[in-house]
């Protein structure tokens, strides 16, 4: 990303230490995570610590601090889902991606998240794409969701 | 700043507004044992260690004596047996992250706390927070922060500003009861900027 970019963002919340965390996730809502030439920028330019960047970019889980690929999937393994096959489910997307949860694959095609609670549990087991939900999935259905990412 | 009477340990003490429970009792020549505390710095009730028992209306409770103010009439018992047995306690958890801090064996000594009743695990550091309060108050580097949270807390040197000004520093080693910040620091030191240290050691 960037630093002009960046300084928009900072710009944009007048350089206010106090709106870190907004700039923050607004850097990740653009780049999709946080490389670290970007936090030091954003401690540079609001005069805030590293020290304490990191303290609250490792704090909250909102954060990523390593690359994420072009395609998020979640997968849900909240108590609903769970029963439902979740296990079964996120077993064969990792298959199918070659990642764990928490990973982003070489080509940067997918990142690969767990979560609680969806909302949906009727729908169980779910499994959300780039904010896109499908539901009732199994894992052959999932392949063919994966199919149509690119 | 109005006087404030309270009374600890049976002791009539005069402390003034905004004073701590600590800083009272050690007007008045009362000891009570603390870990994360450092009167440079600004209290931050990491350790627990200065517990104490609080009696209002009749009940009673446990603060921290070095972040809790002092108020009127407040009685204050810094050796109740409720205080010895939750000391012990707090400092046989605490034992468990740091089996071998002096410091800490010393005031398990004291209070009868059994080293091996938690399993260990040992991670060095019982975030007392005053390395990180002492680089970020006193220092104003912030070398060392904090990173995580929940049971994978933990200091960190950042290596971009520890290389520069931790090198004529390092007074928050003497600071650390466990020494894990000289640890931390080491491990920083010899991942990050490994020639630092040999470009400056004396020729032989």
């Amino acid at each position: 990303m960037e630093n002009d970019q960046i300084d928009k963002i900072i710009e944009k919340h007048q350089s206010d230490a106090s709106s870190l965390i907004q700039i923050l996730l607004e850097i990740q809502r653009e780049n999709r995570w946080l490389p670290k030439d970007a936090i030091e920028r954003v401690g540079e330019r609001l005069e805030v610590p590293l020290s304490r960047i990191q303290h609250i970019v490792t704090f909250y889980k909102a954060f990523n601090l390593l690359p994420k690929g072009r395609h998020e999937i979640h997968i849900c393994t909240g108590t609903a889902c769970h029963v439902r096959g979740a296990p079964r489910l996120l077993d064969s997307v990792q298959d199918l991606t070659g990642i764990k949860p928490g990973e982003t694959d070489m080509d940067m095609k997918f990142s690969l998240e767990t979560v609680g609670c969806v909302g949906c549990c009727a729908l169980g087991p779910v499994m959300v794409i780039d904010g896109k939900y499908h539901g009732k999935m199994g894992p052959s259905k999932s392949e063919d969701v994966l199919k149509n990412y690119e | 700043m109005s006087e404030i009477l309270l009374q600890i340990d049976g002791k009539e003490v005069k402390a003034s507004e905004g004073m701590t429970i600590y800083e009272a009792a050690k007007s008045a020549g009362i000891f009570i044992p603390t870990l994360c505390h450092h009167e440079k710095l600004t209290p931050y009730g990491a350790c627990r260690v200065c517990t104490v028992e609080l009696e209002t209306a009749g009940r009673t409770r446990l603060v921290a004596a070095c972040v809790y103010p002092v108020e009127r009439n407040m009685v204050v018992r810094t050796r109740s047996v409720k205080v010895g047995k939750t000391r012990k306690v707090i400092l046989e958890e605490l034992l468990a992250h740091a089996p071998d801090s002096e410091d800490l064996r010393r005031l398990a000594r004291e209070y009868g706390a059994d080293a091996d009743r938690f399993e260990k695990e040992p991670a060095f550091c019982i975030l007392c927070g005053l390395c990180v309060r002492y680089c970020a108050e006193i220092k104003q580097k912030y070398a060392v922060g904090f990173s995580d949270r929940g049971p994978r807390r933990e200091i960190i040197f950042i290596p971009e500003v520890a290389s520069k000004a931790c090198w004529d520093c390092k007074e928050c080693f003497e600071l650390c009861p466990t020494s894990y910040a000289q640890a931390a620091y080491v491990l920083t030191e010899a991942l990050a900027f490994p020639d630092r240290a040999s470009a400056s050691a004396p020729e032989e």
